[in-house]
């Protein structure tokens, strides 16, 4: 058990989108849809955020920025494409500047069709990335656990070991300007 | 008597976090339903917290860390003071150094936004504090003593003698408890905005250690309205809990229908408002 999957944080990129997903995305959290039911919250910062939606195409301008919040946000995390944009680059794909897909530039979970989205898609999609986030999750868990510890522990025993059994190396024969450096060459000559 | 003391402290320490999360759930509830929404599960600001603590350890730099936990751990000793009846002026002091971790954390930072919103919070330190300060020495100038334990043993609660001033500690805790319109350093609702401000760069445990604080707080400001009701009788124990509840739904009401203020409309508003009726309070205090 664990509240991962009942408080899905989001934060919300808008790439090279047409607007379009964008208001749709926006349209979860008016009264119609109300995402905050399900704990669904829109912040606006990377190292809140569990759930990175993206909307429209990745390009040359921003793949870096796109690449930023990924790494700015924390494990366990999951990266939903939102329209056809998201997915492959959509009706933009074949524009000079567009890259392609989300996908181009980090990994994704769940992507979402439509052009544009339906709000009731995006809720699947964000429900849908809760497993993801869950299975992230339990991963991360595992990696920290004390079995993994004691691997880990092992493993760099015997990486130490074998590295004791190395000969030393050498150590560099001291060049000639080094040996000819006069510490007190900065000084003036004594009268 | 004594065991009651300790009981009360306890109690501030085990429950304490339990309640605030409770009240921030039916907060965002309420909240929900004022604006037609359904709204999250009582239990939401739970689930946050229990989902911060599973997240990857990361922070910007230890030093943070370790200042929001002497933040949480100075208003959890804030409570202890208050709710074991001690001395309410210590009670206060102790309240604000925990504020001023915060600053100090969100300063340590040094992004831009947490750095706003450090100055905002110090901003509002300074609109509060004066008042803070002056409250314990109108209860003095009645009872006689800074102890919060005396309201107990006298038969007039202290809302007879100083309800002017309870009208200005209603309106300090609008900003204490960050809400609009003085949300200036961090809100609760505007999340994708620069009042994210000092928690901006708060993650994970670091975060959860923040809100859990802000439950602790939360409990504390409950104490500090109690106070003002509690007597010598038993029901005033039941009006101390109904004021509690009527203050908050009027908390909830205010953030919601307001728009944030400038911060130097919030310090004029506190220092004008706080002192002309601590004043006028006192003023009409000595004629009587
Ligand atoms: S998928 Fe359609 S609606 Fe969405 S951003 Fe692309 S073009 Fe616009």
């Amino acid at each position: 058990m664990s509240g991962t999957s009942k408080s899905p944080w989001i934060i919300h990129y808008d790439g090279s989108s047409c607007n379009g997903c964008d208001i749709e995305v926006l349209a979860c959290l008016t009264p119609m849809y109300d995402v905050e039911r399900f704990g669904v919250i829109n912040t606006g910062n990377p190292k809140h955020a569990d759930v990175f939606l993206i909307t429209g195409a990745v390009n040359e301008r921003n793949i870096g920025v796109v690449k930023q919040i990924y790494s700015q946000m924390l494990e366990p995390k999951v990266v939903v494409a939102c329209g056809a944009c998201a997915c492959s680059g959509g009706i933009f794909h074949d524009c000079y500047n567009v890259i392609g897909g989300v996908d181009k530039a980090i990994p994704v979970d769940v992507y979402v069709p439509g052009c544009a989205v339906r709000p009731e898609a995006l809720i699947d999609a964000v429900v849908a990335g809760l497993g993801a986030l869950e299975e992230k999750r339990a991963a991360l868990e595992l990696a920290s656990s004390y079995e993994a510890k004691e691997l880990a522990k092992a493993a760099e025993q015997e990486r130490l070991a074998e590295a004791a059994s190395q000969p030393l190396l050498e150590e560099p024969a001291k060049t000639e300007e080094q040996t000819d450096i006069d510490i007190n060459a900065d000084e003036e000559p004594g009268e | 008597m004594v065991m009651i003391k300790y009981i009360a402290a306890l109690a501030f320490i085990v429950l304490g976090p339990f309640i605030g999360a409770i009240v921030q759930g039916i907060d965002r509830k309420i909240t929900a339903r004022m604006q037609g929404r359904v709204g999250p599960p009582i239990l939401q600001p739970i689930y946050d917290v229990k989902k911060l603590f599973a997240k990857e350890d990361a922070t910007v730099n230890g030093v943070m860390d370790f200042y929001i936990i002497l933040a949480l751990f100075f208003a959890v000793f804030a409570g202890v003071i208050f709710f074991m009846g001690g001395n309410l002026l210590l009670a206060i002091f102790v309240l604000t150094l925990s504020t001023l971790f915060v600053i100090v954390a969100a300063y340590s930072a040094r992004s831009p936004y947490s750095d706003l919103g450090a100055e905002r919070e110090a901003l509002q330190v300074m609109c509060y504090e004066p008042f803070m300060v002056l409250m314990p020495v109108a209860m003095f100038l009645v009872y006689g003593s800074f102890e919060v334990a005396t309201t107990v043993d006298i038969a007039m609660p202290l809302i007879v003698y100083m309800p002017l001033i309870f009208i200005s500690l209603i309106f300090i805790l609008t900003i204490k408890l960050r809400k609009s319109p003085f949300d200036l350093s961090t809100s609760h609702h505007a999340h994708q905005e620069l009042v994210k401000g000092m928690t901006t760069e708060m993650s994970g445990k670091t975060f959860a250690a923040f809100e859990i604080m802000e439950w602790y707080e939360t409990v504390l400001f409950f104490g500090l309205i109690g106070m003002f009701f509690v007597s010598s009788a038993w029901w005033s124990w039941l009006v101390a809990i109904g004021a509690i509840i009527v203050c908050y739904l009027l908390e909830i009401i205010i953030d919601n229908n307001f728009a944030r203020v400038k911060w130097q409309t919030t310090l004029k508003w506190s220092w004008a408002i706080t002192l002309l009726l601590f004043v006028a309070n006192i003023a009409i205090l000595s004629f009587i």
